[in-house]
C-alpha cells in the first residue's frame, strides 16, 4: 500500500472522527415510544407527548439541507433565511470592525511613533482593555437609543483593542535600521509611514486584525441575543424560544463556519503582507 | 589653502556617562577628504569611528565642531550622502530591483516608472546581478549578493559622497574579496568620493588611496594619514607584489598594536587634532626632496 502524505492521513482520520462521532449520537437518541404501547397511566402522565430531546444528527441534515437550499427568504419578523440572519450579523460585525481599525491603526501609529503618547494613553487602554463589551451594552442602550447602532458600537469597543495594541507594538518595534534607510533618502514623513513603517510593521498590524475579527464575530452572537430582531445571535436564542433545537444546533455550525471563514480571510491578508528578514 | 571638499573641523561628541558624567569619545577631530578620493578609516572597535559615520549620514549630532561637504554644512540626513550599512538594510519586503528603484525613485521622483527601473537594473548589473536574481526578496539572497544590492542602491542614486559602513564585516572571506572587486570596479567607474570604516587592514589598502588610523577611546584622535602608495589599478593578487605593501602594511599593523593603546586617554586642551601625514614609498630614493609631491595633497 502506498504511503498516504501527513495531510492526507489527517483528512483521513478527521473524516472517520465525523462518521463514528454522528453514529454515536444518532444511536445514542432513545426512540418515542408509540402512545399505543403505554398504559393508560402513562398516557395519563403525558407520555404520548413528544419528548423535547436532542435531536439526532440526521434530523439536523436535514434541516441545514433545507435552511441551505433557499437561504435568503423572508417571511415576516420571526422567519427569516438563515442567510439573511447571518447577513446582518456580518453587517453590523463589520461596520463596527471597521470604525474600530479606522480608529484604532491611525492612533495605534500615533502611540507606536510617540512614547509621551503611548505613556499618556497606556493608562486608560490598560483600563478599558479588560471591560466585557457587553457591559457596555446599557450604556450604549441609553445614550445611543438605537439598538443596532448600540450592537455595533459593542463590537467597534471590542474589537479596537488588539488592532490598538498591535499596531502601536509593529510601528514601535520597527527597525531602526528601515527607519535610517528613510531618513538618508529624504523621505517625508508620510512617504517614511507608508513606504516604510507601514509594511515593516503590517504583518503585527494585521495579526491584531484577526485576533479582533475573532473576537467580533464571538461577541456578536451576545450582543444579538441582547438587542434582538435579526441576526444570527437573535436566530439561536429565538429558536431556544420555540423549543427548536435542531435549528439551534444548525445555527451553531453556521457560526463556527462563518468565523472560520472570516478567520481564513485574514489568514490570507496575514500571508500576502508577510517578509522574511 | 582651500577647504577640502568634506571637511571635518574640530568634531566632538561626548555621552553621558554611567556615573553621571561625560564620556569624550573624541574631541576636535579635523580631518578633510578631496573629491574623487576613497578613504578608509581604521580603528579598535569602540574608538568611534561610527559615530562619526554616524554624523556625516546626518544621522547623529556632534556635541560640537561642523561638517561641511562641498562648501555647506551637514546638518541631518541627505540623498548628496549615500549609506552603505553593515547589516545591509534592504527593505525585505521588496525585491532587490525595488530596494534600488526605492532609492532612485526618491532621488529623482520626476523620473517615469520605467526610467527608474532602468537605471536600477544598470547598477544592479554592475555589481553581477542580473536576470531574474534582481527579483528575489533579500531573504532569498545570500549575504554577498544582499550586500551588492546595497550597494547598487547608493551608487545608483550618485551621491556626492558614500559612506561605507563596515560592509564586508559580516561576509566571509571569499565573497568579501569578490565584492571589494566589484567594488572597485564601480567606484573606477564612477569616480565617486568614498567614505569607509572598515577593521581589515588588507581590505583598506586594496581600497583606499589614504588610510585615516584612529587611537583608542577615550579621547580617541585620528592620528594619522596613511598615503597608499601603490599605483591603481590594484588587484589582490598584484598588491601583495608591490614594495610597498608590505611596508605600509606593517606600519599599520604596529600602530594598531602599539600606538592606538599609547595615544589613546590623553585630553586635546583645546588643539585642534589634525592627523599626521605619512608617506612611505619604498619605491623612491631616499634622498627625494619631495616625497608627497606625486601623492595627492591633503590640505588640513
Amino acid at each position: 500500500m502506498p504511503m498516504l502524505s501527513i495531510n492526507q492521513r489527517g483528512a483521513l482520520l478527521s473524516v472517520l472522527m465525523l462518521v463514528v462521532g454522528l453514529l454515536f449520537w444518532e444511536a445514542a437518541i432513545p426512540e418515542q415510544q408509540l402512545a399505543t404501547e403505554m398504559t393508560e397511566y402513562e398516557r395519563l402522565m403525558g407520555g404520548g407527548a413528544p419528548r423535547a430531546a436532542i435531536p439526532p444528527p440526521s434530523d439536523i441534515i436535514a434541516k441545514a439541507w433545507e435552511e441551505l437550499s433557499d437561504p435568503f427568504y423572508d417571511a415576516g419578523p420571526n422567519d427569516k433565511g438563515i442567510g439573511i440572519q447571518i447577513g446582518y450579523s456580518l453587517y453590523r460585525v463589520l461596520s463596527g470592525y471597521f470604525l474600530a481599525a479606522a480608529v484604532a491603526i491611525p492612533l495605534g501609529f500615533l502611540i507606536g511613533m510617540s512614547p509621551v503618547a503611548y505613556r499618556a494613553l497606556n493608562p486608560y487602554i490598560q483600563v478599558l482593555r479588560p471591560i466585557s463589551p457587553l457591559a457596555w451594552m446599557p450604556l450604549a442602550l441609553f445614550i445611543i437609543r438605537d439598538s443596532e447602532a448600540s450592537a455595533i458600537f459593542v463590537i467597534f469597543i471590542c474589537s479596537i483593542w488588539p488592532m490598538l495594541l498591535n499596531t502601536a507594538f509593529g510601528v514601535a518595534g520597527v527597525r531602526q535600521d528601515w527607519v535610517n534607510v528613510a531618513r538618508t533618502h529624504e523621505l517625508g514623513p508620510f512617504k517614511t509611514a507608508f513606504q516604510v513603517i507601514l509594511p515593516a510593521a503590517a504583518p503585527t498590524i494585521v495579526t491584531g486584525m484577526r485576533i479582533s475579527i475573532g473576537i467580533a464575530w464571538l461577541v456578536i452572537v451576545a450582543a444579538e441575543m441582547l438587542v434582538g430582531g435579526t441576526g444570527i445571535g437573535y436566530y439561536v436564542w429565538n429558536e431556544w424560544n420555540n423549543l427548536d433545537l435542531t435549528s439551534v444546533i444548525f445555527s451553531i455550525l453556521m457560526i463556527g463556519v462563518v468565523g472560520m471563514m472570516l478567520d481564513a480571510a485574514f489568514g490570507a491578508l496575514q500571508r500576502a503582507v508577510a517578509y522574511a528578514e | 589653502m582651500s577647504k577640502p571638499f568634506l571637511s571635518i573641523e574640530r568634531l566632538t561628541q561626548q555621552f553621558p556617562d554611567a556615573a553621571g558624567g561625560t564620556t569624550t569619545v573624541f574631541e576636535n577631530a579635523s580631518f578633510g577628504i578631496e573629491r574623487g578620493e576613497f578613504v578608509c578609516i581604521l580603528g579598535h572597535s569602540g574608538c568611534g569611528k561610527s559615530t562619526i559615520m554616524n554624523i556625516l549620514a546626518g544621522l547623529g549630532a556632534p556635541t560640537s565642531g561642523a561638517v561641511t561637504m562641498d562648501g555647506a554644512e551637514v546638518s541631518g540626513p541627505s540623498l548628496e550622502r549615500g549609506v552603505v550599512f553593515q547589516n545591509y538594510s534592504l527593505l525585505p519586503w521588496l525585491s532587490a530591483l525595488k530596494n534600488v528603484c526605492f532609492g532612485v525613485a526618491a532621488r529623482h521622483p520626476d523620473w517615469s516608472k520605467a526610467q527608474v527601473e532602468d537605471h536600477s537594473r544598470k547598477y544592479l548589473a554592475m555589481v553581477g546581478l542580473e536576470g531574474d536574481t534582481v527579483l528575489r526578496k533579500p531573504s532569498q539572497l545570500s549575504g554577498g549578493m544582499r550586500q551588492r544590492v546595497s550597494i547598487a542602491r547608493a551608487f545608483a542614486n550618485q551621491p556626492k559622497l558614500l559612506l561605507l559602513d563596515e560592509p564586508f564585516g559580516a561576509l566571509d572571506a571569499l565573497t568579501r574579496g569578490t565584492i571589494q572587486e566589484e567594488l572597485l570596479k564601480i567606484w573606477g567607474q564612477t569616480e565617486q568620493t568614498v567614505f569607509m570604516i572598515t577593521h581589515d587592514i588588507d581590505e583598506a589598502i586594496l581600497l583606499a588611496d589614504r588610510i585615516l588610523l584612529m587611537t583608542n577611546g577615550p579621547y580617541a584622535r585620528v592620528a594619522e594619514s596613511v598615503q597608499i602608495t601603490i599605483p591603481r589599478p590594484r588587484s589582490r593578487t598584484e598588491i601583495v607584489e608591490h614594495p610597498n605593501y608590505y611596508a605600509i602594511r606593517n606600519h599599520l599593523v604596529q600602530f594598531l598594536g602599539h600606538r592606538s593603546k599609547a595615544l589613546s586617554g590623553q585630553p586635546s586642551n583645546g588643539a585642534t587634532q589634525s592627523p599626521e601625514t605619512v608617506v612611505i614609498d619604498l619605491t623612491k630614493p631616499a634622498d627625494d626632496p619631495a616625497p608627497e609631491a606625486r601623492l595627492r595633497a591633503v590640505n588640513i
